[in-house]
């Protein structure tokens, strides 16, 4: 029996623009079913990456394969195109087109596509059928350009920043569109710069910076890979003077790791209930006063930092 | 049959046309305000009344309701500042200063001056017992298709031809670029030619609709008729529609910008609107200039209109234009599909 066929497999994954390194040497596979994550900030090379895998961009080097195919022009091409959905991170869908219009519109591409109405109930965009896309929210806007990747019933869908700028509610409701579709049986592959859309929605994660994968694995491995599950963060009122260093930090009771940040220090923290009144006890002695104290459950953020001693925000 | 890419495709360009209230007035109304305006301003009022002045003096007044009797010419008597004031501004064409030698007075270069100088000397000459030896008599007769209104339309028939098909596909070429949505297509198995295929169509729906209502017009308020067949008005205006199609697309090809897009719609316009004979006749133009005027695609297209609708012509003399047209239309597809950026 051969081996059963990835939905994305690369391999070298090279593109340089002008004197930058978009991506850089990057191998990547996803399984049948998966939803795959590609995280990082803004610049790492996300949208490059997912571009050349949707055959939008063409590689310096490297090979890609969707479904078991390779990109091509022509019929080989479009036959490729059919089983793929895709939502590009900057498309401004025509304003004047009601939801409706422009979801048969993209239906009318395909062979093998839902009805009109059963998309629009995919994404919960139904009540909105005969208004104009100028007139949708953020939101809705989202959900129709993600309506758009879906009528052809693709197995395999790319996400570029499906959430970006969107807020909470809107968020849950996509996070709800893709969950639909991959009971369905569908594969994903979504890019973000939120972690906590990583945590839920994703499988697997790979955080990239610089064009490269840093770390890859799922998410509860990579929290795991800090050593511990807290993330324990203060500052002080009168900053650096009588702030302990990170030696005697790094030697209290339960701290795994010291990281100095500009305006606060965080430390990662295995038991909260010894590490806290150790610190305490620690600040007091020294006359420090605290001016800020939270912990927090360690995240995917916390794992950038950590890897990159960057925060993701302001990467 | 409706869920052909085709269809949908051009169905949104429609869409995206009507549902703008400033396209439908560029493409429709502006061209019937213009024709409106221009047949009104330059409609046919017969030989215009010439204005002359006698300059005040001694015999003024007799000289002057000479002057006025005379078919064709009214005259006042005026003082010398006045009398400066209005020649300059054009207001009167002659100013006859009476005495011996009569005097008269007027800008040479101006048609109107020379020819109301000719009516005023037959008065004076007249006045002083000059008999004409010959007899003579008028006949005067009026050639349909002579009046400007009459070169106007076909004209503006071309140019709105010009203008809607570069803007038509121009604008929303680059519109689809710069919004992203030409590479979400590329994202898509749609095929290209049916994307490209959409304008041409969709600019042949509306094309219908504005020579219906420009000839329409023309017909209702002018009495502008078509000499020719209507037939071959047809074919041309399509070859022209599609020829511009062609060239609004090769304009449209790189352009990732709508400032950039609109330059070049200007740069490629701006020239024919002045040397193409839309307004006026190209043949003003210096001989040298001719052969470049003959070779843009509006003056072909513009000369095979007016040959058909004032002249008659038949399709077989217009071969020369319309090969033009054709040329232009095919030579800019095929550049245009070779540079065009799809994303």
């Amino acid at each position: 029996m051969s081996p059963p066929v990835l939905p994305i497999r690369c391999a070298g994954l090279t593109k340089r623009y002008a004197d930058v390194v978009a991506v850089a040497e990057l191998d990547l596979t996803v399984d049948a079913r998966e939803c795959f994550g590609l995280l990082g900030p803004n610049g790492a090379g996300k949208t490059t990456t997912i571009e050349i895998l949707e055959g939008l961009t063409a590689p310096d080097r490297g090979e890609v394969e969707i479904l078991g195919m390779r990109w091509a022009g022509g019929a080989r091409g479009r036959a490729l195109r059919e089983r793929v959905g895709i939502q590009l991170q900057e498309t401004q869908l025509a304003d004047k087109l009601t939801v409706a219009e422009t979801v048969r519109l993209f239906r009318s591409f395909y062979r093998a596509a839902h009805s009109v109405d059963e998309v629009l109930g995919l994404v919960g965009l139904e009540e909105k059928r005969t208004a104009w896309v100028g007139k949708l929210s953020g939101g809705q806007k989202q959900r129709l350009a993600v309506a758009c990747a879906l009528v052809s019933r693709p197995e395999l869908l790319f996400l570029d920043e499906p959430t970006t700028g969107l807020d909470p509610q809107s968020r849950r409701q996509l996070w709800e569109v893709i969950g639909r579709f991959r009971a369905a049986g569908g594969t994903v592959l979504l890019t973000t710069h939120y972690m906590e859309e990583a945590e839920r929605l994703c499988d697997r994660v790979a955080i990239m910076d610089h064009g490269k994968v840093i770390a890859l694995g799922t998410p509860r491995s990579l929290i795991a890979s800090l050593g511990a599950e807290h993330v324990v963060e203060f500052a002080l009122t009168d900053g650096a003077l009588r702030a302990p260093s990170p030696a005697e930090l790094a030697a209290l009771p339960g701290v795994r790791a010291v990281r100095p940040g500009v305006d606060r220090t965080a430390l990662t923290v295995a038991e909260v209930h010894r590490a806290v009144p150790a610190l305490l006890g620690l600040l007091e002695r020294r006359g420090a006063e605290l001016s800020l104290l939270a912990t927090h459950h360690a995240t995917l953020e916390d794992v950038f930092v950590s890897l990159t001693g960057r925060q993701l925000r302001d990467a | 049959m409706r869920d052909h890419p085709l269809v949908q495709l051009t169905l949104a360009r429609m869409r995206e046309f009507y549902r703008e209230p400033e396209a439908i007035f560029w493409v429709f109304g502006f061209p019937i305000v213009l024709a409106f305006a221009l047949g009104i301003a330059f409609r046919s009022r017969g030989p215009g009344e010439l204005r002359v002045a006698v300059l005040r003096g001694a015999g003024d007044s007799t000289l002057a309701a000479a002057l006025a009797r005379a078919p064709g010419l009214t005259a006042a008597v005026l003082d010398s500042a006045e009398a400066r004031l209005q020649l300059r501004t054009g207001r009167i064409a002659v100013l006859v200063v009476p005495g011996d030698p009569v005097v008269y007075r007027y800008d040479s270069t101006r048609t109107e001056s020379r020819l109301a100088r000719l009516e005023a000397d037959q008065v004076v000459q007249r006045a002083r017992g000059r008999s004409d030896p010959a007899r003579v008599a008028d006949q005067r007769v009026t050639e349909p298709g002579s009046r400007y209104i009459d070169f106007l339309i076909p004209g503006l028939l071309g140019m709105n031809l010009m203008g809607s098909g570069l803007w038509g596909v121009g604008f929303s070429v680059v519109q689809a670029r710069t919004k992203k949505l030409l590479k979400r297509f590329m994202a898509t198995p749609m095929r290209r030619s049916h994307y490209l295929l959409s304008f041409i169509l969709s600019r042949l729906v509306f094309l219908f609709l504005e020579v219906a209502a420009l000839v329409g017009f023309g017909w209702w308020v002018f009495h502008v008729g078509v000499r020719g067949s209507f037939s071959a008005v047809a074919f041309i205006t399509v070859l022209g529609a599609l020829s511009f199609a062609g060239l609004g697309m090769l304009v449209a090809s790189r352009a990732r910008t709508i400032e950039a897009v609109s330059g070049l719609m200007n740069l490629v316009m701006l020239p024919m609107w002045i040397l193409s004979g839309t307004f006026f006749s190209y043949a003003r133009f210096p001989d040298a200039m001719q052969p470049f005027v003959k070779a843009l695609p509006l003056t072909a297209l513009n000369d095979a209109l007016r040959a058909v609708m004032i002249d008659g012509s038949r399709m077989s003399e217009l071969g020369a234009p319309l090969g033009i047209v054709t040329a232009w239309g095919v030579v800019s597809f095929v550049v245009a599909l070779q540079i065009f950026r799809w994303r």
